[in-house]
């Protein structure tokens, strides 16, 4: 049996954990520099306040129904979620982080009864970090979402859903649209729908192996798990990244050349530390940069970057980003509003393929790298020059509530 | 508890030393990793919380204004422990009478709250220390 833990409405649960005056009331968190609404608390959900709509276009609506509004505080998300995480392992030796607000459980060979054992886990979690919780426990890992779907849903489970008998639920699965089901994307949604293949009950009834063929194996084992035979297993080391971008819109329009390069490298520098930490290599890269979607003339410019030879040197991808966004990407009078860097083909980092006419990075550059990200991890960080000192076009984060749990001054004041 | 932290510091520098010849230091053995103020205040890392004390009214037991106090949500409050509570959408810091069913301040000034089923009370968690800086060194 397995498990998922899934936080209920985690970013703006981690706003009213230390405001007890919020607790209740419609809050919602807004995404990287105030864009848009990337996390609603039950009761804004309730007043019918759209999820990942621009801000701006809701701020009328949000003013008049007084609900709370917070830029979104990394650094408090990042703490509360590794405690709700590191709570999670008392209950299970095999946890895996699925995302910063959920994880799976392993429950194999627990000789525990589950809706006790998962009401015991909620109770748990949510005295000691103050997070609210929902738990699903079922045979598989797609059905244990599916049951974290039903308890988030249905105020019967009291926030705890174990799918046991599959029979017995089939007239709930019934009414659950097939886009719920973890795995069914947007398109296979839709194209199952224009097979009349509505409901989750419709989907496990399907021939798995025929669907192998038309659409995926993924697909086909999506079926196999809504049938209660077990296809996934938990991922405890997560699998490298395919590709890693780092991109962020800007606090203030930039509109010259300089400072469009500094936040490339900014973006290129923290793209090149992920790349490390799993430790691979880049060999193309794309840099962008754009006006945005809301200005009369958008505009928006990419370049591709073979590297002669692959890299995880900051110094060589950042000199390669400057060089793109000096040669094409820049434009005399656009005022760009958003810019990224992606590390698009990577490779592991294993004894290279020497090739006689191309240098490869030398091993001086790889010690160098690797001194920096531990100084980083240390000390103060040391940055490249070239992502500039003043950083003016850095991100908005206007309605930030303080990092209650990660600086000495933000510390919640508590009436004596 | 600063002397103890300062000689054990001087003490495990004496103990890394080396034996030129390659003889094992017997004093190798006697290795202890140095004191901790983590682990001498905090029993549960990812159950406490930080606070800072805005007030007097708890001057009687030894919580002064500016102290950090050191919040344990894992425990379960018992009667005469001194508890963060939210009443009415603020966090405050009392003693726990469980008895009179009261939130008790240590400081005359200061009535007793009364805890009745229909108020908006909920217990966060535990203070199980106080952290009184004598001269600020930081920030």
């Amino acid at each position: 049996m397995y498990a998922l833990v899934d936080c209920n409405s985690f970013f703006a649960s981690c706003e009213q954990i230390f405001r007890p005056d919020i607790r209740g009331l419609p809050v919602v968190v807004l995404s990287n520099n105030d864009g848009c609404i990337v996390a609603r608390s039950k009761e804004a959900k309730a007043l019918g306040i759209p999820d990942l709509e621009p801000y701006f276009k809701q701020k009328a609506l949000l003013e008049k129904h007084g609900v709370h509004v917070f830029s979104s505080n990394y650094e408090l998300y990042g703490d509360l979620s590794s405690r709700v995480m590191t709570t999670l392992e008392q209950f299970s030796p095999d946890i895996e982080v699925y995302s910063i607000d959920e994880a799976f459980l392993s429950l194999k060979g627990t000789k525990v009864r589950f809706p006790n054992y998962g009401h015991l886990i909620k109770k748990t979690v949510e005295q000691n970090t103050g997070m609210p919780v929902s738990v699903g426990i079922a045979a598989t890992k797609t059905l244990a979402k599916l049951a974290n779907h039903i308890a988030k849903k249905s105020v019967k489970c009291n926030g705890v859903c174990v799918i046991d008998d599959i029979e017995k639920w089939h007239a709930v699965f019934n009414k659950i649209p097939n886009n719920k089901v973890w795995g069914i994307g947007r398109r296979t949604s839709k194209h199952l729908s224009d097979m009349r293949v509505y409901s989750v009950y419709d989907l496990l009834k399907q021939n798995s192996q025929q669907l192998k063929k038309r659409y995926s194996i993924n697909v086909a084992r999506t079926i196999d798990e809504l049938n209660g035979i077990e296809c996934y297993r938990l991922e405890q080391a997560p699998e490298p990244k395919k590709q890693i971008f780092s991109t962020r819109s800007f606090g203030q329009k930039i509109v010259n050349c300089l400072e469009l390069e500094q936040s490339v490298s900014q973006y290129a520098s923290r793209a090149c530390v992920k790349l490390r930490q799993q430790k691979h290599l880049v060999k193309t890269l794309t840099v962008f940069a754009s006006s945005g979607h809301f200005v009369e003339h958008p505009y928006r410019r990419s370049a591709v970057i073979k590297l002669p030879t692959p890299s995880n040197d900051t110094r060589q991808i950042i000199s390669a980003a400057r060089q793109a966004v000096r040669n094409g990407i820049f434009r005399q009078g656009v005022r760009f509003a958003r810019a990224g860097v992606g590390l698009i083909e990577l490779q592991a980092e294993r004894p290279e393929q020497l090739d006689a006419f191309s240098p490869t990075q030398t091993i001086r550059s790889k010690q160098l790298m690797t001194v920096i990200d531990r100084i980083n991890k240390i000390h103060c960080p040391i940055v490249f020059a070239s992502q500039g000192l003043q950083q003016n076009w850095k991100m908005n984060r206007c309605l930030k509530s303080p990092s209650y749990t990660t600086r000495w001054n933000d510390l919640p004041r508590v009436k004596v | 508890m600063l002397t103890p932290l300062l000689k054990s510091s001087i003490n495990l520098k004496l103990f890394i030393a080396k034996v030129a010849a390659g003889f094992p230091s017997p004093a190798d053995d006697y290795i202890e990793k140095g004191l901790s103020l983590d682990e001498l205040l905090i029993k549960h890392p990812s159950a406490t919380y930080l606070a800072v004390a805005n007030g007097d009214s708890m001057t009687g037991c030894g919580i002064f204004n500016d102290d950090i106090l050191i919040i344990d949500r894992a425990i379960s409050p018992v009667h005469g422990d001194i508890v963060i509570a939210a009443i009415d959408g603020e966090l405050t810091c009392k003693f726990l009478n469980l008895t009179l069913k009261q939130l008790l301040s240590a400081n005359p000034k200061y009535p007793p709250i009364n805890i009745n089923p229909d108020c908006d009370l909920i217990i966060e968690g535990v203070v199980i220390s106080s952290i009184r800086r004598h001269k600020l060194c930081m920030h």
